[in-house]
């Protein structure tokens, strides 16, 4: 049975240290967000994880959901208690606004309790995470009585949300939703149509279900143009709050899934269901971008969660499993073998795996800041700012993170070897579940797009343009340290590669967009290695400065060093490759006819 | 009644302690702190018996270094009302704690005070004891079932031979054993107005106690490697072995 311990520690570092979390007291909502508080969340949190919900974590992988003969489905054992333990501790509302009964706490703490549940029980995550996502788009684009409606019993977990994109004829391409929506006489619609694929579509957590569904209106463009979005509730809910009848709306299936076993994912079934318009008509696909952008930043912490999670666990084992002697000599002469951790390259996967989860984490946190500054800094351009600079990163974090994620995950699972393979050792969940990341909330290869697409030149290349000079600028800091040269040289050049792979992509890209197409996912990650080298970087100087100052946790800060030079000089020097495939261009890509595969 | 509930501040049980390569002691810094799990039951007691209107306040002391203040938060984010910190760097013993303890409950007039029935750190499993003797309080150690009756409380103990049930009279010295209860998670609500909650900050010479150790150390060691066994294919085997080592007759 695996384990999973909340890096609390790496955390609080990572806030103060990468994340500025407490130099924001200007912002409304930082102004009682102390080290001390933080530490005290993160801790309660961490340990509720830890104990509730990671030993649900392989049995609900074992037992999956069960859909019943009637439509109702139910989640593996212990989910309904831990779930009702998890709203009962309030941990739903933590960033949800106390004006709905939430803590108003800032994104970045959340951010923070999406990796810890992610790491300790994705599946489980999922049911409190999608009602997160919906939450937000009725906190934004709702009506002031949709959101004193629908919003309180959702903050507080009685309610759970979803979100209905998917169906089966259309996953990326949304403009080829069938699904319509009919005006009734009362304002409301009625909503027909099959969607599938929709995660916690339904369980028996929640008292009521709220899905958020893309349909057409009639006579909408067949395009994403014409798309609304619809709030549809399981139950109906009368204007006192009370539940009435039971909605047309019903789960047809559950699907057999290669992991995230423990969350039902549903065909969902419209028959004229009782829907009302959530934001302006045909904006739909708008609103639910609002989620969406959230929700992906949400997907890149699972693919850093999972990767975490898969570490913690081979660490232990290297240092437990004897087998072999090490290259230079026994390191356990006592014993009949060394413990595997003595061989190069049992420890070349766990430092991989180390050098991506903490800077991952930098990341996500340093990102995280940004979605909080861009909704709520005082200032117009701090807010414009910190958007362009996220909205760039969104799909980095999103795309990179969870293909990084995975791949660690599966070195991990390498390090026990065998037993890496056998269920009851957790680590092949770890890999099943990581792997879904990579498809929903759209697919890395569109993320890819999304970012040269769309990010790289978006407000004519100005979060790209302050991405780079914040970047060169910490470098410029870093450079009269000798010490960190180790560091700052290799991703000067990483540095490099991704201006030279921007310009190569505004010259050739326009020409042939297939040139843009066919190097999107090595340009993606070629800047998510430079995006993690920069976290490097500030965790390098924050833990060099915080050695000259005579830490008293020197093996910490001697750990992120070390590390870090790792970092440099093993994933760096990747991006010099990364450009030349970038560089190959769509020819090589695209030059087999298709009749010849 | 009031409840007092001193705290003390530990290695996380989760953590593999490391002896100190001057052998004396374990390696503390940098290590993962928390509060005792049997005071953690002792909280939660307390905290039942306020929610079941029979305590009406909540004290939790600890004393310590100035980091038992967070031991102190998370028991105030469990639901205790305020906290008392005495803060001292020296190694607290358990007479010198009992001692403390004795001069804060004359202050406090608790009608009872919860304690862990050991520390997981040291073990020693005195300190309630000696508390009771220095304020001449009854005792109901290794407590399973806690329940206060008007000016008594009967207090179910885990005895060797099964349970034990004493009436105390009040005021009384309760320690906890482990199925007394099983301490909540602490709520992200009540963390955040933990926050706000009072801890009083004091030394052991505001109450007049001198916490200079009286015990000396001598070395402290690993416990000796786990030997490799051997294997034996049948019972007969087994039996003659043992007969061999002496281990049976
Ligand atoms: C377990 C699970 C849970 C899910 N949960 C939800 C949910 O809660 N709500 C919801 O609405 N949906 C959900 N989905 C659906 C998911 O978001 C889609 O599966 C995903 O967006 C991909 O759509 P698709 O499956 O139709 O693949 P397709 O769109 O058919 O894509 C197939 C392949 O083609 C590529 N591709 C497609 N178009 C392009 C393009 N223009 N350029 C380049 N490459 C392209 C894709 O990258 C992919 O590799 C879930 C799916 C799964 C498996």
């Amino acid at each position: 049975m695996p384990f999973y311990r909340a890096p609390v520690k790496d955390t609080l570092f990572v806030l103060e240290a990468v994340a500025g979390l407490y130099n924001q007291s200007h912002v409304p909502g930082f102004e009682a967000v102390s080290p001390d508080l933080v530490e005290a969340v993160l801790n309660e949190g961490g340990k509720f994880c830890a104990e509730v919900l990671a030993p649900l974590n392989l049995p609900g992988d074992q037992q999956g959901c069960t859909r019943h003969p009637d439509g109702s489905v139910t989640a593996p054992d212990g989910f309904k208690a831990a779930y009702k333990a998890f709203c009962d501790g309030g941990w739903g509302g933590l960033i949800a606004s106390e004006h709905h009964g939430g803590q108003g706490l800032p994104y970045t703490i959340g951010a923070v309790m999406q990796e810890f549940i992610a790491a300790s029980n994705m599946a489980f995550g999922m049911y409190p995470g999608l009602s997160e996502g919906a939450q937000a788009a009725i906190e934004v684009v709702g009506s002031p009585e949709q959101k004193a409606k629908w919003l309180p019993n959702m903050v507080q977990g009685r309610w759970t949300g979803t979100m209905n994109l998917t169906e089966p004829h259309c996953g990326t391409d949304l403009g080829l939703i069938r699904t319509r929506a009919e005006p009734n006489a009362d304002g409301s619609y009625a909503i027909t149509g099959t969607k599938i694929f929709i995660s916690a579509g339904e369980h028996d957590l929640s008292e009521n279900i709220i899905h958020l569904v893309l349909a057409k209106t009639p006579g909408a463009p067949d395009s994403v143009k014409g798309i609304s979005l619809f709030i549809v509730p399981k139950f109906i809910v009368h204007d006192d709050g009370s539940l009435g009848a039971r909605n047309a709306v019903s789960c047809g299936s559950i699907e057999h899934k290669m992991g995230i076993h423990g969350n039902a994912t549903c065909v969902m079934n419209y028959d004229g269901a009782t829907g009302y318009m959530l934001g302006e008509e045909m904006k739909g696909l708008a609103a639910m971008f609002i989620m969406m952008n959230a929700a992906r930043l949400g997907v890149g912490i699972q693919g850093l969660a999972q990767a975490d999670a898969a570490y913690q666990n081979a660490v232990e084992y290297a240092k437990g499993r004897l087998q072999g002697r090490s290259l230079t000599g026994p390191k356990n002469p006592e014993g009949k073998a060394d413990p595997i951790i003595v061989h190069p390259d049992v420890r070349r996967m766990l430092m991989d795996a180390r050098a991506f989860t903490e800077a991952m984490r930098a990341l996500v946190l340093w990102g995280a800041i940004r979605v909080d500054l861009s909704r709520k800094a005082p200032d117009a351009a701090e807010r414009e700012m910190a958007d362009n600079l996220i909205s760039l990163l969104t799909p980095v974090i999103k795309g990179y993170g969870t293909d990084r994620g995975y791949e660690v995950a599966t070195n991990c699972q390498q390090v026990l070897g065998g037993h890496g393979y056998i269920a009851e050792w957790g680590m092949e969940q770890f890999v099943r579940d990581a792997r879904i990341a990579m498809i929903y909330e759209g697919t890395n290869g569109i993320q890819a797009l999304d970012l040269v697409g769309r990010k790289l030149g978006a407000k004519g290349g100005r979060g790209t343009q302050a991405w780079l000079s914040l970047v060169g600028s910490d470098l410029a800091a870093a450079a009269a340290d000798d010490r960190l040269a180790f560091l700052t040289a290799p991703l000067g050049k990483a540095l490099a590669d991704v201006q030279a792979g921007i310009m190569w992509l505004l010259q050739n890209g326009m020409a042939n967009p297939d040139n843009a197409g066919a190097g999107a996912t090595a340009f993606m990650r070629m800047l998510g290695h430079a995006a993690l080298g920069h976290m490097w970087l500030k965790m390098a100087m924050a833990s060099q400065a915080a050695l000259d100052a005579g830490t008293t946790d020197p093996d910490f800060h001697t750990a992120k060093l070390i590390t870090a030079r790792y970092f440099a000089a093993r994933v760096l020097p990747e991006t010099a490759s990364l450009r030349a495939q970038l560089e190959a261009g769509a020819d090589v890509v695209m030059a087999l006819p298709e009749a010849m595969f | 009644m009031k409840v007092l509930v001193p705290v003390k501040r530990v290695v996380d049980y989760n953590v593999k302690v490391r002896v100190k390569s001057d052998q004396t002691g374990v390696e503390l810094a940098n290590i993962k702190m928390s509060m005792n799990p049997f005071d953690e039951i002792a909280v939660e007691e307390a905290i039942r018996l306020k929610e079941k209107g029979i305590a009406t306040e909540v004290v939790v002391v600890s004393i310590g270094v100035q980091q038992c203040t967070e031991t102190l938060r998370t028991a105030l984010a469990m639901g205790a009302d305020r906290g008392i910190l005495v803060q001292t760097d020296v190694t607290t013993e358990s007479l010198a704690v009992a001692k403390v303890l004795a001069k804060i409950a004359a202050e406090e007039a608790p009608g009872l005070i919860i304690l862990g029935k050991q520390a997981i750190d040291d073990d020693a499993n005195q300190t309630g004891q000696m508390l009771a003797g220095l304020l001449g309080w009854a005792q109901g150690t290794f407590a399973s079932k806690v329940d206060p009756q008007g000016d008594t409380v009967n207090v179910t103990r885990e005895i060797d031979g099964g349970l034990e049930t004493v009436a105390l009279k009040l005021p009384a010295i309760v320690t906890t054993d482990l199925r007394l209860n099983e301490p909540r998670y602490a709520s992200l609500p009540n963390i955040m107005k933990a926050k706000s909650k009072p801890i009083a900050n004091k030394t052991p010479a505001d109450y007049g106690v001198d916490m200079t150790p009286r015990l000396t150390t001598l070395k402290v060691t690993e416990p000796a490697k786990r030997q490799a066994g051997i294997k034996v294919k049948s019972v007969d085997e087994l039996v003659a072995k043992l007969k061999e080592m002496g281990a049976v007759a």
